[in-house]
C-alpha cells in the first residue's frame, strides 16, 4: 500500500498557531506572552491592517532581538492612532519624528548607540507609503546609501489616509482617492505612475529587502528574523490594506492583502544586495477582478458583485498582475505544498528592474538597476 | 506645581484607559455549529470530537470519545455506508476525510491494544430485557449497562451479533473483529441467554421480573416472490443462504447463479456465490442501476469482482438448468412494466433476495403495541404502545443498516434510562449546522484522501479475506488531519493573531479563547478568517 508521511498539520503553515506543533515552531503571534508592543485601546479604524502589521513586525523583531528594541516612527496613521497626548499604546521605546525624516531618527539613535558601545540594542524605523516613498524618500535613501544599521519598515497602504485619503507614489493606477477622483475618461490614479519602493532600495544595493502582507504571518515574521540578524540597512515593505480609504469591510481585511498576492498585483519575495534570492508563490490564482471588487476605491472598475464595468482598465491590470507572475515566476509550485521541497524557490540571479510592477508602466520605465 | 519637564502638563498614560470597545456595534461571540458529518451519523457519533483527538495521536481518547455513542467502532469501520463522509464540507474542496477508514483504524487499535469500557457508575437497581443480540439489541446493551442497569440479552442463534454475523459476509466484516467487539460489550457484565427465542414478551418480562424491554429483533423473513419453478430448480432466499454461509457446510450452488433483487443482500449473495465457485453470478433487477436501492460501494466492489447485472428483467420462471427472464421497461412514472419478450439465461441456482420482513409474533400477546406494514410503531422515545416496551432496528426501520441500528440501541437505552427514572427523554437542541460557505478553506493545507488498500481482485473471488484493508497508523493519522473541524474551534489562534485590538484572550491549552469586549472594535476579521466558522457577529444591544 501507499503511505503519505505525515507532514501535514491541518492548518499547515496557513493559521497563526497550530496546537499540533512544537511551540517554538508557532508564530510569535500564537505565543500568549507575545510582547504586544501596539496594545489596546488605540485609535484606528476598525479592520486596521496597519495596526496589525505594526504589532506583527514590532512582536516579531522583540523576540529576534530579545526585547531590546528602540523604534522610531514618523508622522502619519500608526502615528496618530497610538498617541494622543497624553496616552501611548506603544510598549517599546519608542520616538516619534517628522514625517519625513523618520530614517535620519533612526540613522542618529543608531549612532548614538554605537557611540556608546551598544551593539545590543538595534533600532527599527517605521512609517507609512507617504513617509516612506514621498516625503521620507530623500532621508530614507541617505540611510540605505551609508548602509546604517537600521530596519526600515514601511506600512503600506497606498495613500495618505489620516488626512483623508489623497494619492501617494504607492497608490496603484485606477485606485480613486480623494485626489484622483473616479471621474473622466482615465477615472482614478493615472497609468504609468509612481514608485515601487522595493525595487529602488534594491538599486541602492541594501543588504535585505523583502516584502510581505499581513495575510501571511509566518512568512512576514520569518522576513523579520532574518532582517533582525542582519547589521547595515535593510528594508521591509509590508501591504496593509486600509478599510477607509480603500473602501474594503473592515472584516476582509486580511482577504484583501491575501487576494493581493494571490493576483499577482502586490508581489511576495525577498532579495539580497539587489538580487531577488526568493519568491512566495501563489498558491490559488484568482484574477485581478477578485480583488478589485472588495474594495470601494475600484468601484468604477468591477462591482462588488464582480460586474466588470471598465473592461479596459480590467486588462491593463491583469496585464500588470501577469507580468509581475512571470516576472518573478510567482506561480511555481510552493515549498511543501504540492511538490518537492525546494522547486520553485529559492530563485537567485534573477534579473529586476526590467518593468514598474507597481505603475503598469511599460519594461523600462521602472528603476534599472 | 509639577516636576513635569517645560511643556508637559500630563503623565504618560497607555492607550489601555482608552476602551475602544464603546465603538461596537456588533459583537463576535463563539459558537459551536454541528458539523454536516455528526449531523450526517445515524448513530448520533461525535465525529469532529473523536477526529480532533486523532489528530494529535491520542487514539485511546479518541476511542473513548467514538464509543461514547457507539460501542462497535471496529465494525462500523468496515460495514458502515457512511453518510458523514456523504455529508462532509471537504468533499468540496477536494475528497471528503476517510472518516469511515479511521473509525476502523480507532477500532482496530481498540482491539489490539485491549483497552475495554469503563464499568458502570453503581447499579441502578433495575433490570432490563433485551431481545435480539443484533447490533441495535448489543449497543442498546452496552448503553444500558454502563448506565447502571442490570441487561438480560436474549437471542434465538447460537451466537451474538445478528446480522452483522449471519447476513454480512466475511469479506466485508471479518468475524474475530465482531468477536472482538461483541466480547467486549458481554465484558461489562451481560446474562446472555443465546438459542432462546422469546415468542412470548409479556410472559418472559414477568417470568424475569424485568422493569422494561427493548425489542430489536430484526428482519430476518425472507420476501418470498411466486416464481414458477421446476421440481428439480434450485431456489434460495438470500436471508438463509447467507446465513448457512456462516455454518460448517456452506450450500453448494453451481457454476452458474441468478440472484434476484437490487439491494445491499443481493450484492452480498452475488459476491458470496463468487466466492463458493460460481463463475457467473449475476444480479437480475427489474429497474435501472439507478434505481436500485443498493449502495454504490457494494455495487461497484460486486462489479469488480466479476458480478454481472441484467437490469430491467425479472424472473418468469425457472426450469432445470435455466431461467427465464423477461424485459422490463419503465412507463412514464418510473414502474417497471412487462414486455412480453422473453429469453433464457443459464442457471444452476437462482437465489431470491426480494427484502426482508419482521417476525412479531413475540408481540402477539402484547395487545397496545401497533405494527403498521413492516415496522413497529414508536414514539419519539421509540416507545411501543405498551409502556416500557421500547423497540428499534429493522423493526421500526425505514432504515434497515448497522449504524441505524446502532443509533436506535444508544436512543432506546437513554430513552429506558429516562422512563425508568420516571421521566422523559428531554429533546436537546441541535447547533445550527456547520455548511461549507462558513469555513474559510484557505487555512487548511491541500491533502488528498488517502485511500485504503484493496485486496488483489484474484483473492476476492476465490476467498472470504475482508476485501477492504485498514489504514496503518502515519495515514490513519494523515486522514485524521485532514478533518476541517467544521463549526468547531480547534485552536488556531487565527482570532488570537489577527486581532487588531489585542482584544482576544487565549485561554490554556483546550480551553479556547475569549474576547476582551472592554477593547473589541467589532471588526470581524475574526469571523472572516476563523477557518471553521466558529465564530459570529451578533448586534450589540444599542
Amino acid at each position: 500500500m501507499t503511505t503519505q508521511p505525515v507532514r501535514f498539520y491541518q492548518v499547515g503553515s496557513f493559521a497563526v498557531g497550530n496546537r499540533l506543533l512544537d511551540p517554538d515552531q508557532r508564530t510569535v503571534q500564537a505565543d500568549r506572552s507575545r510582547s504586544n508592543a501596539l496594545t489596546s485601546g488605540h485609535r484606528a479604524c476598525q479592520g486596521c491592517g496597519e495596526a496589525l502589521g505594526a504589532r506583527y513586525v514590532l512582536d516579531a523583531a522583540m523576540r529576534a532581538t530579545g526585547g531590546r528594541l528602540v523604534a522610531v516612527n514618523a508622522t502619519g496613521c500608526l502615528e496618530v492612532f497610538t498617541t494622543p497626548y497624553p496616552e501611548t499604546s506603544w510598549q517599546v521605546p519608542w520616538l516619534h519624528s517628522l514625517f519625513g525624516n523618520a530614517a535620519a531618527v533612526a540613522t542618529g539613535v543608531a549612532a548614538a548607540l554605537a557611540v556608546q558601545g551598544r551593539d545590543d540594542v538595534r533600532v527599527v524605523a517605521q512609517a507609512g507609503d507617504g513617509g516612506t516613498v514621498d516625503i521620507g524618500f530623500g532621508c530614507l535613501s541617505g540611510m540605505f546609501e551609508r548602509d546604517d544599521d537600521v530596519l526600515f519598515v514601511c506600512y503600506d497602504n497606498e495613500a495618505y489616509m489620516n488626512t483623508g485619503v489623497q494619492r501617494s507614489a504607492a497608490t496603484p493606477p485606477a485606485a480613486r482617492t480623494a485626489t484622483t477622483e473616479a471621474v473622466g475618461p482615465e477615472p482614478g490614479n493615472p497609468f504609468g505612475q509612481g514608485k515601487d519602493l522595493p525595487t529602488l532600495a534594491m538599486a541602492h544595493g541594501v543588504r535585505y529587502v523583502a516584502t510581505a502582507t499581513v495575510a501571511e504571518l509566518h512568512d512576514l515574521e520569518a522576513k523579520v528574523e532574518r532582517a533582525m540578524g542582519v547589521r547595515g540597512a535593510r528594508y521591509l515593505h509590508v501591504l496593509v490594506p486600509c478599510p477607509l480609504g480603500w473602501g474594503s469591510d473592515p472584516s476582509d481585511t486580511i482577504r484583501v492583502a491575501r487576494t493581493a498576492k494571490e493576483t499577482g498585483l502586490f508581489p511576495v519575495y525577498e532579495a539580497e544586495g539587489g538580487t531577488v534570492t526568493s519568491v512566495s508563490p501563489i498558491r490559488r490564482r484568482v484574477p485581478v477582478t477578485e480583488y478589485l471588487r472588495l474594495q470601494g476605491r475600484f468601484r468604477h472598475v468591477v462591482g462588488a458583485d464582480g460586474t466588470v464595468h471598465r473592461p479596459d482598465i480590467v486588462e491593463r491590470l491583469q496585464q500588470m498582475a501577469d507580468a509581475t507572475v512571470e516576472r518573478l515566476g510567482l506561480d511555481r509550485p510552493a515549498f511543501g505544498e504540492g511538490g518537492p521541497a525546494g522547486t520553485g524557490s529559492p530563485r537567485t540571479g534573477e534579473a529586476v528592474g526590467t518593468g514598474n510592477p507597481r505603475t503598469g508602466g511599460p519594461a523600462g520605465e521602472g528603476a534599472t538597476p | 506645581m509639577t516636576d513635569l519637564p517645560f511643556g508637559i502638563s500630563l503623565d504618560v498614560g497607555t492607550s489601555l484607559a482608552n476602551k475602544t470597545g464603546s465603538w461596537r456595534v456588533e459583537r463576535p461571540v463563539y459558537v459551536d455549529r454541528l458539523p454536516p458529518c455528526n449531523d450526517a451519523c445515524p448513530a448520533g457519533e461525535n465525529v469532529q470530537r473523536w477526529l480532533y483527538h486523532a489528530e494529535a495521536g491520542h487514539y485511546e481518547q479518541a476511542w473513548r470519545a467514538l464509543v461514547e455513542d457507539n460501542p462497535l467502532p471496529a465494525v462500523m469501520g468496515r460495514v458502515c455506508y457512511r453518510p458523514c463522509e456523504g455529508a462532509c464540507n471537504r468533499a468540496q474542496l477536494d475528497e471528503a476525510v476517510g472518516i469511515n477508514a479511521v473509525e476502523r483504524f480507532l477500532g482496530d487499535e481498540a482491539l489490539a491494544r485491549g483497552w475495554s469500557f469503563e464499568a458502570a457508575t453503581r447499579p441502578s437497581g433495575r433490570r432490563v430485557l433485551v431481545v435480539g443480540a443484533g447490533p441495535a439489541g448489543l449497543a442498546a446493551t452496552y448503553h444500558l449497562r454502563r448506565l447502571g442497569h442490570a441487561v438480560t440479552l436474549v437471542d434465538g442463534a447460537e451466537r451474538p451479533g445478528g446480522m452483522m454475523r449471519y447476513g454480512i459476509p466475511k469479506f466485508r466484516l471479518d468475524r474475530g473483529v465482531l468477536d472482538g467487539e461483541v466480547d467486549r460489550i458481554l465484558a461489562l457484565g451481560v446474562d446472555l441467554q443465546l438459542g432462546t427465542p422469546v415468542t412470548d414478551l409479556p410472559a418472559a418480562m414477568r417470568d424475569g421480573g424485568f422493569d422494561a424491554a427493548f425489542l430489536a429483533v430484526g428482519a430476518q423473513l425472507a420476501h418470498r416472490a411466486y416464481i414458477p419453478a421446476g421440481d428439480s430448480a434450485r431456489v434460495l432466499d438470500a436471508v438463509s443462504f447467507l446465513r448457512d454461509v456462516e455454518g460448517a457446510d456452506p450450500p453448494r450452488l453451481g457454476r452458474r447463479v441468478l440472484v434476484y433483487g437490487g439491494g445491499d443482500t443481493a450484492m452480498d449473495a452475488a459476491r458470496t456465490a463468487r466466492r463458493l465457485g460460481a463463475t457467473d453470478a449475476v444480479v437480475v433487477y427489474r429497474r435501472t442501476r439507478e434505481r436500485m436501492p443498493a449502495h454504490d460501494v457494494e455495487v461497484q466492489e460486486a462489479a469488480e469482482e466479476g458480478v454481472c447485472m441484467s437490469w430491467l428483467s425479472t424472473i418468469a420462471g425457472i426450469e432445470d438448468g435455466k431461467a427465464v427472464l423477461e424485459e422490463m421497461e419503465l412507463d412514464a412514472d418510473g414502474f417497471p412494466q412487462p414486455t412480453g419478450r422473453f429469453h433464457d439465461v443459464a442457471a444452476d441456482a437462482v437465489v431470491l433476495a426480494l427484502g426482508q420482513d419482521t417476525d412479531l409474533s413475540l408481540l402477539a400477546t402484547v395487545p397496545d403495541v401497533t405494527v403498521a406494514g413492516r415496522s413497529v410503531q414508536v414514539d419519539g422515545t421509540l416507545m411501543t404502545g405498551h409502556p416500557g416496551v421500547f423497540a428499534g432496528g429493522d423493526i421500526v426501520g425505514p432504515e434497515r443498516t448497522v449504524t441505524t441500528a446502532a443509533g436506535a440501541g444508544k436512543r432506546a437505552a437513554r430513552a429506558i434510562d429516562a422512563w425508568l427514572a420516571g421521566g422523559t427523554l428531554p429533546q436537546r437542541d441541535r447547533h445550527p449546522l456547520a455548511t461549507f460557505d462558513a469555513l474559510e478553506t484557505w487555512y487548511y493545507a491541500d491533502a488528498p484522501k488517502a485511500h485504503r488498500p484493496v485486496l488483489e481482485l484474484a483473492r476476492r473471488t476465490s476467498t472470504f479475506d475482508e476485501v477492504v484493508g485498514g489504514l496503518d497508523e502515519g495515514t490513519a493519522l494523515f486522514e485524521a488531519r485532514r478533518c476541517m473541524s467544521c463549526g468547531n474551534c480547534f485552536e488556531c489562534d487565527n482570532c488570537f493573531g489577527m486581532c487588531p485590538d489585542n482584544a482576544v484572550i487565549k485561554l490554556e491549552p483546550g480551553q479556547r479563547y475569549r474576547f476582551d469586549y472592554d477593547y473589541c472594535k467589532g471588526c470581524g476579521i475574526c469571523v472572516s478568517e476563523c477557518p471553521c466558522g466558529a465564530i459570529v457577529m451578533v448586534p450589540e444591544e444599542l
